[in-house]
Order: structure tokens, then sequence, then C-alpha cells
């Protein structure tokens, strides 16, 4: 996940300001080499960074603007929210990937020239580019929540970009009342991490039935079905009886208004006081795309076969922010589309190989304690998008053995995944 | 795997209806001197307790690193948990070559390489085993299956280069570095060894959901090209 560029507040300005200082000359010095500019550090960004450096042999100067020095993945965050993770153990820095070659620069990019091919810096700096990897993760859709903005992110945080929002997402919920309630607004699709939203419930659950027992969860929702619902249902069934509720559309789910002043949802016209909001709000492709003129919609089309932009040749977006066809908006996809990206940038830039596009996806999901599932699938290209060629997903009433094996699976992912990102 | 060749104890277990084929057939006693080279960690029969592996009684049938109180291998424990119920086809595969079937095993034992030695073993071991289900002669898996790879699909040169584009997908989950937490290591493998693994996945003789979906898009040189990849690994 990329942080937003403008809204992200405490340690990313910090660590952005930090960054300021020192102005950097990137046209001169690099010799004739093409060079590749990458817009994101999360797990679409750094993988095509590491992968295009990496597989080049120094052929092709590859630069990183990325504004955090400390990134925090989004995957797993629930899990801190749960008490199963610290947030340490989610945060990875940009070390591996600078010692390996690539150009690591903490600033944020402002805007792009596509007739120039440059991408300008908030520092300052001017950097051209002959290819531009595109990765910047999710922005919020203005006015998607009524009552809701960044302005109020603090009060009523998304936590959908992990960091200090998860952190103060998880404080708030530790200071709840007793028998107080948690809200949640949960988005429309598409979205980043199509079973985070229900995840996060089952982690809220999980805490609270060890703090706070008598509390109670509840879930406004805009969509009538969701990820691994009969799986999530089962777990909530079966773990946190009677705590959770969910409001679907049938109901008023996707008619809400939130006043953070006064700590109300309403749904359906009926106000609800609430002691922690998390809204989680529509999203849309990471702003630079838009300013960049790469988006139709909310999204940023691409062709599957290459991730380049439908509507410009140099550009290839990945991962939340591109509109590819059938893959879910999820870490795992972002890491499978970049080295798809990155062969192809390699192939147009120098004379390596180019092999068909093949792309893969994995969710796991924690209900409960060592109670893991998970839904998958793998994925071609076709002309017309990325297309889904076969899936699986865990079933319900499966043993305890297996879902605690499914879970001792995440955490072996998680740490093979990072290491495949951040090096 | 190779071809597996079931082996039937006797005529009145095949069940009606069955098609009768051209079939191999072990002998158990003759499986009772192959099984010599087990004893010295398994013990079967009515007085039969742990050693260092595993009771052979009730084997057919049994999940995968099931026995309470025996130390396992995770990768054995994993693919039980993934639901590997040892039948004629498992136990076969895997006393070939205990490595290739689960890499991390702790059963340190080259394998039987010789298919009738092998037939005679499972017809030995089968008599201890009251469950009908999936053992030789019982009859679902009377008739002959093959998971066979032939000669040629063994000597395909696998193009490495190929292999590390595809590798790519292998290392969202499995970690270069071999690390074996989780989700198990896969560099440095004999090349052989990952070939077989990997048909056995596409032609899911091994469970995992994950590991059968990945495998099973995979044509025959693109399998010989990762095994060439991840071989020269380390």
């Amino acid at each position: 996940m990329t942080m937003n560029r403008r809204q992200f507040v405490g340690r990313t300005a910090l660590g952005a300001a930090a960054t300021m200082a020192a102005p950097h000359v990137y046209a001169a010095g690099h010799g004739g080499k093409p060079k590749v500019v990458v817009i994101g550090g999360g797990a679409g960004g750094a993988t095509a960074a590491r992968y295009i450096n990496k597989d080049s042999d120094g052929a092709i100067d590859v630069t990183l603007v990325e504004p955090t020095r400390t990134y925090y993945t989004c995957f797993f965050s629930n899990l801190y929210i749960g008490g199963f993770r610290t947030i340490e153990s989610l945060a990875h820095s940009y070390g591996s990937i600078a010692a390996e070659g690539v150009n690591v620069v903490h600033d944020y990019a402002v805007g792009i020239d596509r007739d120039a091919k440059t991408v300008t810096l908030a520092g300052g700096d001017t950097l051209p580019y002959d290819r531009l990897v595109l990765s910047p993760g999710i922005d919020f859709v203005e006015g998607a929540v009524p009552g809701w903005d960044v302005s109020v992110q603090n009060k009523m945080p998304h936590a959908y970009k992990a960091g200090s929002q998860t952190e103060l997402l998880k404080a708030q919920i530790e200071a709840m009342p007793e028998g107080g309630t948690f809200a949640m607004v949960a988005p429309p699709n598409p979205f980043r991490c199509p079973p985070g939203p229900y995840e996060r419930v089952s982690m809220v659950a999980h805490l609270l039935t060890e703090i706070n027992p008598t509390a109670r969860i509840l879930i406004a929702d805009p969509k009538e079905k969701f990820s691994k619902q009969a799986l999530f249902e089962e777990g909530w069934n079966k773990h946190y009886s009677g705590m959770i509720e969910r409001i679907g559309p049938d109901f008023g789910g996707n008619n809400v208004e939130v006043n953070a002043d006064e700590m109300t949802l309403t749904i359906d016209g009926v106000v609800e006081n609430v002691d922690v909001c998390n809204v989680i709000p529509a999203m849309k492709a990471g702003v630079i795309c838009e300013r960049a003129g790469l988006t139709e919609g909310n999204w940023a089309p691409v062709s599957g076969h290459t991730m380049q932009s439908r509507i410009d040749e140099n550009v290839h977006v990945l991962g939340d922010a591109c509109a590819q066809g059938d893959m879910p908006k999820s870490g795992f996809s972002a890491n499978s589309q970049a080295k798809v990206a990155a062969m192809a940038v390699r192939g147009a830039l120098t004379d390596s190989r180019v092999f068909p596009a093949k792309f893969s996806n994995t969710c796991w999901s924690l209900v409960n304690a060592d109670d893991g599932i998970k839904v998958g699938a793998s994925y071609e290209a076709t002309d017309e998008k990325i297309s889904m060629t076969e899936g699986f997903i865990s079933d319900t009433g499966e043993d305890a053995a297996l879902r605690k094996a499914t879970y001792e699976e995440s955490l072996g992912w998680y740490a093979g995944i990072s290491s495949d990102i951040f090096g | 795997m190779k071809t597996i060749l079931l082996s039937v104890l006797s005529a009145t277990f095949l069940s009606i209806g069955a098609p009768v084929m051209a079939q191999e057939f072990g002998d158990a006693e003759d499986g009772a001197q192959v099984f010599k080279k087990c004893r010295a960690c398994h013990m079967v029969g009515p007085d039969a307790f742990n050693r260092t592996g595993p009771h052979l009684n009730e084997l057919f049938g049994r999940r995968a690193g099931s026995v309470e109180e025996v130390t396992y291998s995770d990768g054995l424990i994993r693919m039980g948990n993934d639901g590997l119920m040892w039948d004629v086809e498992s136990l076969d595969a895997y006393i070939e070559n205990p490595k290739a079937f689960a890499s991390d095993t702790r059963m340190n034992f080259p394998g039987v390489k010789d298919q009738g030695q092998r037939n005679d073993l499972l017809a030995f071991l089968r008599q201890y085993s009251a469950s009908p289900a999936n053992i030789p002669g019982s009859a679902p898996t009377a008739m002959p299956r093959e998971v066979a790879l032939s000669d040629e699909t063994l000597a395909i040169e696998g193009d490495a280069e190929y292999g590390q584009y595809l590798s790519s997908e292998c290392t969202s989950c499995h970690q270069i570095d071999g690390d074996n937490d989780g989700i198990p290591g896969i560099v440095g493998w004999p090349q052989e060894d990952f070939v077989v693994a990997m048909h056995a996945y596409k032609e899911k003789v091994r469970p995992h959901p994950v590991m059968q979906m990945m495998a099973g898009r995979l044509a025959d040189d693109e399998i010989a090209a990762l095994a060439a990849y991840f071989g020269g690994l380390e």
C-alpha cells in the first residue's frame, strides 16, 4: 500500500519533510542507460523496482519515489488490531532495495508530464523517464460518505492505509466504554482488499471478546454480498455469537451519514450513538493517476499483457490503482502484476526475452486465533482484460487442524512476500 | 510419479461389477522380507508401538502425520492437514522416494526403487489395516490408475531463464533463501524430484489447493524450466 500523497498525517509528514533537505540532480550522470521511474513503494512499486533492477543487471537506471521511509503493510494490519502482530512486525524499510542498486528517493511525486516524459517531485526535482511505473495505491472518493472527509480521519479513522491510522483505530477500540459500540462503514465495490473489512470485524471482535465482551459491532454495508461471506459468517456465529450486526442495502446500509463531532452514525435515517466509527469510504486510484490524465472513471485502465496504460504506452499502472479485469485489489495481486510489468519494461528497454503474462492471487484471512481461511485464483491476460482461469476457496466446516495450518501458511506467505517486495 | 501398479491380495476382494484387468499381484510373504528394511524404525502387528517412526497398524486410510506422540516433519503434517490420507497410491509414491514426496520428511530412508518390492511391501502392510477403502484389492482402487511420467517428460531440458521468470510467481510465497517456515522451501532440489513433485500436484495426487492450481496450468516444459532454475540456486 502506498501512503496517501497529501492527506497522510503523523510520521509520514515528518519523514517527507526530512527528505526535502537534500535536493538531487538526476538528469545528469546516468550515461546513456534507459531510465525507469517507479512511483509508489508498496507491494506493486517496490516489487517492480526490485525486479527491473535485479534482472537487468545494471542495464537500466531505476528510481523509486516513495515519500515514507518506513512502510507499513496493509496486509496483516488487521492482525495487529486483533493482537496477533506488533505494528513493528508490519514495518519495512527500503535499505535492501537501495543496496541492490535502486535509487530510492523519499519524496512526493506531484506531477507527471507525459509529453516530456518527466516526473516532478514536491522537493522541486524533475526525473526523466523512458518508462514510468505507477503504483500509487488508493485514495478516497470525496463525498462518498456524507459527513466524512479526510479532515476528520483522526476522529473516525479509515485505517485503510496502514501505520498511524491503524494504531489510532486500535487505541480507540481499547478505550471504548464497557458495552460500547464499534461501527464500521464498509465500502462499495471495487475496493482494496475485498475480505479486509470483514477480517477487520473478526479481529475487532476477537479483541473485544477479550477486553470488552459486552460491546457490540455494527456494520453498515452498501453491498449485498462480500468476499468469503459464508466463511466469515460461520466464524462470527461460532466465535462471536451475538456481537456482530451487519446492515446490508436491504435495510439501508447503503444510506449512511456520519457526524464526527457528535460521534453518530445514521443508517437509513436512524441515528446511532457510536464509540468508535471506522469509515472506509469508496475508493479510487491514487490521485496522481487522475492528475496525469490516466484514469477513466475512478481507475486507470491497463492492458493485461504488459500492465501498460491504455492511455499512454510509456506508463505501466499496477496494483490497486489500475482497472485490469478480474483480479482483486490486493498486495498479492500488485506483486504479481509488478513481475509482468517488470518483464515487459525490460523487454522494451533492453533486448531481454519476453514471456506470456501469468498472474495469481491468494488472500488469507484470520477469523479467530488459529482459524485461518483463504481464497485464491490464477489469471491470464486476454486482449480485453486479465481473466480468471481457475480459483479455489476454503470450505465451511473445515476441521481445526486445517484452519490452523492455513493460518500458519499465511505467516509463511507474509515472510515470503515481504522479502520478495522489499529484499 | 512412475506408473503405479496396484497389487491385489486375493480375487475375493474384487467387488461385483469392477472390471477385472491384468494386474500385478503383490505377495504379502515376500513383503514381510522387504519390511526388514523398515523395522529399524517401524513396527506393525498386535504388539506394535511407536519407535522412531509411527506404528503402521491401520495405515491405509490414516491421515498423514497424525499418529499422536510421534514427531513428524512440518511438511508431512502440512500434507496431512491438506487432506493427504495414506492409500496405495500415495504410499507407493512415498516409499519409492520419501524425500521427493515430502522434502523435509524425517524418514531418513532412500526408498524402495523396485516396483515389485513395493507391491509386496504394500500387500504385507495392508494385512494390518481393516479399512477396505483405497487398499490393494478393494473395489475403488482395483482398477489400475496411472500418474505416469514418460521418459520424454523427465528428459526435458529446462530453460532456466524462462524458469527465472516463472519463478517470480513462486516467490510470492516461497522464500528464495530456502526458508521452510509455514511454507516449504523449494530451492536446491534435485531437478527430477522437483519435476515429480510438480506433476504430482498437477495430477492432484498431492493435496493442497494452491499448489494444485499453480501446477495445474504449467506445461511440461515450464515445470522443467522451474526445476532447472530452482535446482541451480544455492
